[in-house]
């Protein structure tokens, strides 16, 4: 069972469909208790930085999540705007994010690369996976793997080895983090076909 | 690393059925919304755009039901367009599974709905549509409500302030070009692109493959959407639904 955390950000029966079709169950919740009880979560989410981060406080989600990844150590997969929480801040809002991963999320600045670089980038990209970090999570998709992405605003991670995961618009950006058990990616692997049923199909068997 | 174009079926939907226009008028049957989807999602489309050619024009909301039975179909992005004109509609249809929010005449009708939009949903869900048309004196106007409704107003100062409101993206549909399958209006392409720094969706004329991925290369669109070539096969326009795999696309 994968706990999705609803706190009002975005389309999340998608991932819920494609758990679905994978056979995976799941279920959408942002009440406390199904938190605390979860073996292993996902945090989806579109929309800007700054009303996700004041959604969870909203929901008193911060602390227990803490408590659930840091602590209890449960897997969790954070995605799209999931996935900029998890860093220490963005330059979309003021509000500090989890902090989980020694990153940042900038915005693209593509007004100095030559051609046009419209935003956001929107679209299906090839991505290169860090083969270093023999990511489970990414077992089974070094074929020409490519995502769906929507995102002005992209993960900078001075950790390196955090890497798991990069792709280009303009310049080359990373767009997947793993560290221990939290993962996260910038793409919407719910709406990436058989490309985003792997992933969270090796999720689900984490 | 070479961008990846994209390339998006438009679905006209009407009396839950799939039609296909020309020139925004005598909609053809094409099929069941979701087999044509069914065969779309094998096919590893890139995404689609739905539109409900019906809904604004008799002031009705979108078709749920058939809509989320469709999104339970789709492990690629839906965009939707048809009767959004509020808040409410435009988070009921993200709640069942549609990825954008298009919108067209609802924009023209109420001058700040766009900006809501956006507040709430963030620019990359809110999509902005325009149909465009010349006179006979070739220059360009807007309809809204399907085509049937002039607007008396520059289309490409209306375009710059839907994007001035934060709209994610553009769709650009050449009313004249609908279905008529002799290339993009690439002139009012060009114009556009060059006005919005957004992505920007053409629609409107493309014939075949080449089309698709011009309209991109050279006048800058940042998706090359179609009707009729994805749907229609030879020159009687038999119904086969069709779509660039990986080699067409080189």
């Amino acid at each position: 069972m994968i706990t999705i955390i609803d706190y009002n950000t975005g389309n999340i029966g998608s991932i819920k469909n494609i758990l679905k079709k994978i056979g995976v169950d799941s279920r959408i919740t942002n009440k406390k208790e199904d938190i605390k009880k979860a073996t292993k979560l996902i945090l989806p989410g579109v929309g800007s930085f700054d009303t996700g981060m004041k959604n969870l406080k909203k929901n008193n989600l911060v602390e227990l999540l803490n408590e659930k990844v840091l602590s209890e150590k449960i897997h969790i997969l954070g995605i799209c705007l999931g996935a900029q929480l998890m860093t220490n801040k963005s330059e979309e809002g003021k509000e500090k994010g989890l902090g989980w991963f020694d990153a940042d999320t900038k915005k693209f600045d593509l007004k100095n690369i030559s051609g046009r670089w419209p935003l956001p980038n929107i679209g299906w990209r090839d991505i290169q996976i860090n083969m270093n970090l023999k990511s489970n999570l990414l077992s089974g998709l070094n074929k020409n793997p490519r995502f769906y992405f929507v995102h002005s605003y992209y993960i900078s991670c001075k950790n390196k080895d955090n890497i798991s995961m990069r792709s280009e618009y303009g310049h080359p950006f990373t767009c997947g983090l793993q560290r221990d058990n939290i993962y996260c990616v910038q793409f919407h692997p719910e709406k990436s076909h058989r490309f985003g049923m792997k992933l969270f199909q090796n999720f689900a068997d984490l | 690393m070479k961008v990846r174009h994209r390339y998006i079926p438009i679905l006209l939907i009407k009396d839950n059925g799939i039609y296909k226009t020309r020139r925004f008028k005598k909609p053809k049957y094409i099929g069941d919304p979701i087999n044509i989807v069914k065969i779309f999602n094998e096919k590893e489309v890139d995404e689609i755009v739905l539109l409900d050619i019906d809904a604004s024009k008799k002031k009705r909301p979108p078709n749920y039901e058939l809509l989320k039975d469709i999104t339970s179909e789709c492990f690629m992005p839906v965009s939707y367009g048809g009767g959004i004109k509020s808040i409410e509609i435009a988070r009921e249809l993200l709640s069942i599974g549609v990825e954008k929010i298009i919108v067209n005449s609802s924009a023209w009708f109420n001058s700040v709905l766009i900006k809501e939009l956006v507040e709430i949903f963030g620019s990359s869900t809110i999509i902005g549509s325009v149909d465009i048309k010349k006179n006979w004196r070739n220059k360009y106007y807007m309809k809204v409500l399907s085509g049937t409704k002039r607007i008396y107003m520059n289309p490409f100062k209306w375009i710059k302030s839907l994007e001035e409101d934060g709209i994610g993206e553009l769709l650009v549909t050449s009313i004249d070009k609908d279905g008529e399958m002799s290339g993009y209006d690439k002139y009012l392409v060009d114009n556009i692109t060059k006005l919005v720094s957004i992505p920007v969706i053409a629609a409107g004329g493309a014939s075949n493959y080449g089309d698709l991925k011009e309209i991109i290369d050279i006048n800058n669109a940042s998706a090359a959407a179609a009707g009729s070539l994805f749907v229609f096969h030879g020159k009687h326009r038999a119904v086969l639904i069709t779509y660039p795999n990986e080699e067409d696309r080189q």
